[in-house]
């Protein structure tokens, strides 16, 4: 059935910083790059930030995974009014899109009539993501983790990719291909940190971080923020550009996830997935479509095999068959027809967080957003559907699927 | 690839922390026994143990003796120690619990080659002491 709330909202402003390698956006303060993310996005929605009544977060309202922003500081010190609706969504990085479906459930409740929805890291040495699991004071839970070694994302992402390979017969080839087809899409973005084409050697070469992971399979370490304008579509017609329409949203999970990889208890086949098998499911319930009705697919890619694995829980491919699909080029954007290749749906036309910069998911909101305006700079021709993904992490993780108006 | 001997991380850089429903684990391993959080009232195994079972919702627990022995389900391999970043091969696995049907721990493999771990591998518990005096299970081939 329907989403009650289907094509009742629109992204309308979208805004961000410079993207900067981490540690390099020191002396300025992550308070300044939020507030100039915002201003941006305000901007680019034609609306003064004096405007906005609500915010909706993700990630528990961190900023990174140590700052938090704070709702009361950020409105006194941006000199808003009033605000009427202040909500995040739990646990980490799986719930960005997801933060645009709660901005709707503010909107939809008539609490506010502008939310944002931000994100700023600032990885100083003792803030690095990276290490966020290992750094961390041990504690009930994680004592059953901690002292296995498996302290950064990318060690418990490589134990998961290990059963995928084990189960499928998934090569370390697939990994590469999807750093190499998204890295084709950056060499035009003068914002994007890695821009130089790579090839499968140089990406063979790349430093086995933890086995079967490669540096190269890591996403960046990125300082920056950005943040996007979300309002009604009544009052999305007033904004600068045409709206970026809200067709589905959906957090959640289940059970057999759960707490995901700082747990490992998932049985299969969920435990060599993404853990979004669930919530897709919901976005496609929602909007009536599938994955072949998408024009572009920006798949959050904080480590390569999650990408291949968010493929087969969205039915882009069947599951198990993520290693065939990826190598036979479909991810690919063909800059000459504006589309896809061997009737693929291109995935991070912006590069994504393996190649453009890693805003905790951010970056892909953003580019879902100009692909449906029609201003992206890997533009996908006629690109009406774009989905957004979040996650795999602990539980929530989310999608949202936008529409052009 | 070619890594060499797998090694346990060493214990004196390892902490633990305890609360009233994890701590029987441990103190059984402190006793060199492996146990499983299971519910006192439908017998289903949960780790790491919780205060509640996911099943039946029962708060009664008990803390039979297991086998001690396991099978790998998935594992890394590792070359760096996390805590100083020297030179180190571990292999991270995560490994299915004999005689507790469906419960995992995640420990360090030692005893072959890191190379030559594998998934469906046999493996059996391997106790090492860590920080506090407390005993961490970790397994051997």
């Amino acid at each position: 059935m329907a989403w009650v709330n289907q094509d009742k909202c629109a992204i309308v402003g979208v805004g961000a910083t410079d993207y900067y390698v981490r540690g390099k956006s020191w002396p300025r303060t992550i308070n300044d790059m939020a507030a100039e993310a915002i201003m941006n996005a305000c901007a680019d929605a034609g609306i003064s930030h004096k405007q906005i009544d609500g915010f909706s977060y993700y990630s528990t309202a961190g900023a990174g995974y140590l700052d938090k922003f704070d709702t009361a500081s950020l409105m006194e010190t941006l000199g808003m009014p009033h605000i009427s609706w202040s909500a995040t969504l739990t646990s980490g990085g799986g719930g960005c899109p997801g933060a645009i479906g709660l901005a709707t459930a503010g909107l939809m409740n008539e609490d506010c009539t502008y939310t944002v929805t931000l994100m700023a890291l600032q990885q100083l040495p003792q803030h690095r993501l990276g290490v966020v699991f290992g750094a961390a004071a041990p504690n009930p839970e994680n004592s059953f983790l901690q002292p296995s070694g498996l302290v950064g994302p990318g060690h418990l992402m490589s134990v998961l990719a290990r059963r995928h390979m084990h189960l499928y017969g998934t090569t370390q080839d697939a990994f590469g291909e999807v750093v190499m087809a998204t890295r084709a899409n950056t060499h035009n973005r003068p914002k994007a940190v890695r821009k130089d084409p790579l090839t499968k050697e140089q990406y063979d070469a790349s430093v086995m971080l933890a086995d079967p992971l490669r540096r190269l399979d890591f996403c960046l370490e990125t300082d920056g923020a950005v943040a996007v304008i979300t309002t009604t579509m009544d009052r999305a017609k007033d904004c600068r550009h045409k709206p970026a329409v809200v067709h589905a949203a959906a957090h959640g999970g289940q059970r057999e996830w759960g707490r995901a990889f700082a747990w490992m208890g998932m049985p299969d086949p969920h435990f060599a997935s993404s853990g979004h098998k669930f919530t897709a499911d919901r976005v496609w319930a929602q909007s009536g479509l599938t994955a072949k009705d998408m024009d572009v697919a920006l798949i959050y890619d904080h480590f390569s095999p999650m990408v291949l694995m968010q493929l087969e829980d969205y039915g882009f491919c069947e599951k198990g068959e993520g290693n065939d699909y990826v190598l036979s080029g479909k991810l690919r954007y063909d800059p000459a027809t504006g589309k896809g290749v061997n009737g693929g749906v291109p995935v991070n036309t912006h590069g994504g967080n393996l190649n453009e910069a890693y805003i905790i998911g951010m970056t892909h909101i953003v580019e879902g957003v100009e692909q449906v305006r029609g201003t992206a700079i890997n533009q996908v021709k006629d690109a009406e559907f774009a989905l957004v993904s979040g996650g795999p992490a602990s539980l929530p993780v989310s999608s949202l699927i936008l529409r052009k108006d | 690839m070619t890594y060499g001997p797998a090694r346990a991380l060493p214990g004196d850089q390892i902490r633990i922390t305890t609360n009233p429903d994890t701590e029987p684990f441990w103190q059984a391993a402190k006793e060199g026994r492996l146990t499983a959080c299971q519910c006192g009232d439908c017998g289903h195994f949960r780790m790491p143990p919780t205060a509640i079972c996911p099943e039946c919702g029962s708060r009664a627990k008990q803390w039979p003796t297991l086998p001690g022995t396991a099978t790998i389900f998935s594992y890394a391999i590792c070359n760096k120690n996390p805590k100083n970043g020297e030179d180190y091969v571990y292999v991270p696995v995560v490994v299915d619990l004999d005689g507790a049907p469906g419960t995992r721990l995640n420990a360090n493999v030692s005893g072959c080659d890191a190379e030559d771990v594998h998934i469906g591998m046999k493996v059996s518990v391997d106790w090492t002491p860590i920080q506090d005096g407390w005993i961490l299970p970790n397994f051997k081939a």
